[in-house]
């Protein structure tokens, strides 16, 4: 006989997990107890919040499934916005809670909350285990939904009474199987050929690359399509990286924030194939003028998101990557759509991102001075906002899971414990977080856990001692009204010596490099404080509810 | 914008009707009616939910269903020939010697049982569509309606036709 406890961390290493984020309670401490002897590493986050981020960043990084921990009622609360994040960006996470015994459940016992029902609607599924023999195929299950089909965080929640109850082992099925869970993987052979009997039809075809060809490891597949095709693609802030920054048919991300070419792309192309992304609202601006000449095919993975925001010509239920493969093994070399990619050019040749140059510290110089300086060795992380912005435009990824950010939950506080979780699934690379001086205070007691655990990542901060993104807003929409959004100056440097981790403050663009170079130098943590020019906003932009094409901040029409 | 009748096959388990309703509530969705209740499987369970909206609306939350892992099947029985019934318990007032042979009149011609007799009040139970509950409540009004409870429609479709998991 084995306590549900030892159940639980046999289960997880059965499952291949190698290391949990977590915060110890009360009712975990007999799962805390087991790990004190466990060669199942833990790492001691700060706040809870922290923990689901950093397991979501170690998921998002690796491919695999991140597992968080702690404890019931305000440690299972904290862990809410970690959870809701990686649902709304897919991402695998299993998070443990403790809860109260199962004698009293209901009965508003200390630190008790109804953490399954709180979580129903920013869970794949979630479970509350009722005694010790269910707990691992409970975790057996929990770990092949979250990370099969479009993958998803569970939460398993566990009574103390179950931690510490006796059962002998269960014999596990080799495979799960759940009669009301099976994804389709291949696409339909009909649809398919339909879709390629309209790109063979098709004079502007245009590819919009989501976080699902991220997700299904489909960047190879993805490439040569886009190739053999000559097919531009344009991705969103989900799918960069699928395909290098530099190469001929790459047009950047879409969108709000998008360059100009992608977004005249859209708005002029006769044929969209959108493979693993959802029509945001940040994406599409005004639904109806979104890609309005286009005959629309739509891969994914999940049916509910074909035909929810806009109608679809040709859906295709799969996974992208089988998708994609099944479509290169039936179609044959297209025509290069000569014109098409001439428009495109020039395009990019008249309308590129600014990047401006008059001698003050802008946030643009120092990510594209990051950017060469790293090249493709590293992993970036961006908390939310305009640094987000600046960095999904400025720097050039080349790789899939080189850019970790929250996208569809936006949650600031994401950056900093998300990059502590991807040092962990890629220690081989040096991990930035991009951050704003007001991300990085929503969970800056993570300098605690680099300090004590030396985890080496270099948090750059692009500080204008305002919540930037809001500020902009208020700037262009607000007349100016700058309400609640002005920081008081902080010295970071200070804060992060305080803490044990070496920091530097740059105040010209002459000592950007340098820093920089110090950060990698540097074998620990590093904070980098960029007081940049105050006012600088993220152009262009489509103002919320306008056409993509209508954009502000962008060049004069060529 | 109609009413679509949705069958929904699920395990019968804790939570899974609150995972099902939150559903609705969560995508703007109004329940006209609900019904739940055991099934031929002894480990599912039926839900009948009666919903109101356009067919795109409809589709979407059908899909959002499949997504719960505990949902088993769901089928729209609105397009296909079914039986749909609805029972309600009406109590009317009805003092002895005044309007009780009228009640027990109207009871008879919707064949609607009468299965508590007070001396104030009759109990009517009736079993039918929406459409005859309403109408036989419309009628009922005059006399006094104390209270009337009604459950959720279930539906099932004509011929050899089935919602089944399938099995």
């Amino acid at each position: 006989m084995k306590t549900g406890a030892k159940i639980l961390v046999e289960s997880l290493q059965r499952e291949g997990t190698e290391i949990i984020f977590g915060y110890p309670g009360g009712v975990v401490l007999p799962i805390y107890d087991e790990l004190y002897d466990s060669s199942l590493r833990h790492i001691l986050v700060r706040h809870e919040q922290a923990a689901a981020h950093a397991a979501d960043g170690y998921a998002r990084a690796s491919g695999r499934v991140g597992v968080c921990l702690a404890t019931s009622g305000p440690g299972a609360c904290n862990l809410v916005t970690g959870i809701a994040t990686a649902y709304m960006d897919s991402v695998p996470m299993v998070a443990l809670t403790g809860q109260v015994p199962t004698n009293l459940l209901g009965n508003d016992a200390f630190q008790e909350s109804d953490i399954t029902g709180i979580t129903m609607p920013i869970t794949k599924h979630n479970y509350l285990v009722k005694s010790a023999g269910e707990v691992s195929r409970t975790v057996q299950e929990a770990f092949y939904i979250a990370g099969t089909g479009r993958p998803g965080p569970v939460l398993i929640d566990i009574p103390k009474d179950v931690s510490t109850g006796l059962s002998a082992d269960v014999k596990l099925p080799e495979k799960v199987t759940l009669r009301g869970y099976n994804p389709t993987y291949k696409g339909h052979k009909r649809q398919m050929e339909k879709a390629l009997q309209l790109l063979a039809q098709s004079e502007r075809p245009l590819i919009y690359a989501g976080g699902g060809i991220i997700a299904s490891n489909a960047s190879p597949e993805l490439m040569e399509f886009a190739m053999l095709a000559s097919i531009p693609v344009t991705t969103t802030l989900m799918g960069i990286g699928c395909i290098p920054c530099h190469h001929p048919l790459n047009l950047g991300m879409l969108g709000m924030h998008g360059t100009e070419y992608a977004n005249f792309a859209v708005t002029e192309c006769d044929l969209m194939i959108a493979i693993g992304a959802r029509f945001d609202d940040r994406v599409t601006g005004k639904i109806d003028t979104f890609a309005p000449h286009a005959k629309i095919i739509h891969i994914d993975i999940d049916p509910a998101e074909i035909g929810k925001n806009k109608r679809v010509d040709v859906p295709i239920v799969g996974d992208v990557k089988a998708v994609l493969r099944d479509l290169l093994s039936l179609m044959k070399k297209q025509g290069a759509h000569e014109a098409w990619r001439k428009k495109i050019k020039h395009w990019k040749q008249h309308h590129p991102l600014k990047c401006p140059t008059n001698g003050a510290l802008h946030p643009q110089f120092i990510i594209r001075t990051l950017s060469d300086l790293v090249k493709e060795k590293a992993v970036i992380v961006s908390e939310v906002g305009q640094n987000q912005m600046w960095t999904a435009q400025h720097f050039c990824f080349h790789n899939p899971r080189t850019w970790i950010t929250s996208g569809g939950l936006g949650t600031m506080g994401y950056g900093l414990p998300a990059a502590m979780g991807v040092h962990f699934a890629r220690p081989d690379v040096p991990v930035f977080d991009i951050a704003g001086d007001g991300s990085i205070q929503m969970n800056i007691q993570e300098f605690g856990t680099l300090a004590s655990n030396q985890i080496p990542v270099k948090v750059v901060i692009l500080n204008n001692m305002y919540l930037g993104m809001v500020r902009q807003w208020q700037e262009l929409f607000y007349d100016h009204r700058y309400s609640f959004t002005e920081l008081p100056p902080v010295d970071f440097v200070k804060i992060a010596n305080a803490y044990g981790i070496e920091g530097m403050r740059v105040e010209s663009p002459d000592d950007v490099l340098p820093a920089l170079q110090a950060s990698l130098d540097c074998n620990g943590p590093f904070v980098m404080d960029f007081r940049i020019e105050r006012e600088e906003n993220v152009f262009p932009m489509v103002p919320a509810g306008a056409a993509i094409n209508e954009m502000i901040g962008g060049h004069p029409p060529s | 914008m109609k009413p679509h009748t949705l069958s929904i096959l699920v395990e019968n388990k804790a939570g899974v009707l609150s995972r099902v309703t939150g559903l609705f509530s969560r995508r703007g969705f109004n329940i006209e009616s609900l019904a739940v209740g055991p099934c031929e499987e002894p480990d599912m369970s039926r839900i009948t939910i009666v919903v109101i909206g356009d067919d795109a609306q409809v589709e979407q939350v059908m899909k959002q269903l499949n997504k719960l892992i505990d949902v088993i099947k769901v089928s729209d029985l609105t397009d296909s020939e079914r039986v749909e019934r609805e029972l309600a318990l009406i109590k009317v007032t009805a003092e002895l010697g005044t309007s009780r042979a009228e009640i027990m009149q109207i009871a008879s011609i919707f064949r609607a049982s009468i299965v508590d007799v007070g001396a104030k009040t009759l109990i009517l139970q009736v079993i039918g569509d929406t459409d005859k509950i309403d109408a036989l409540e419309k009628l009922l009004r005059q006399y006094g309606i104390k209270e009337f409870v009604r459950t959720g429609t279930v539906g099932i479709l004509r011929g050899s036709k089935t919602v089944t998991s399938g099995k």
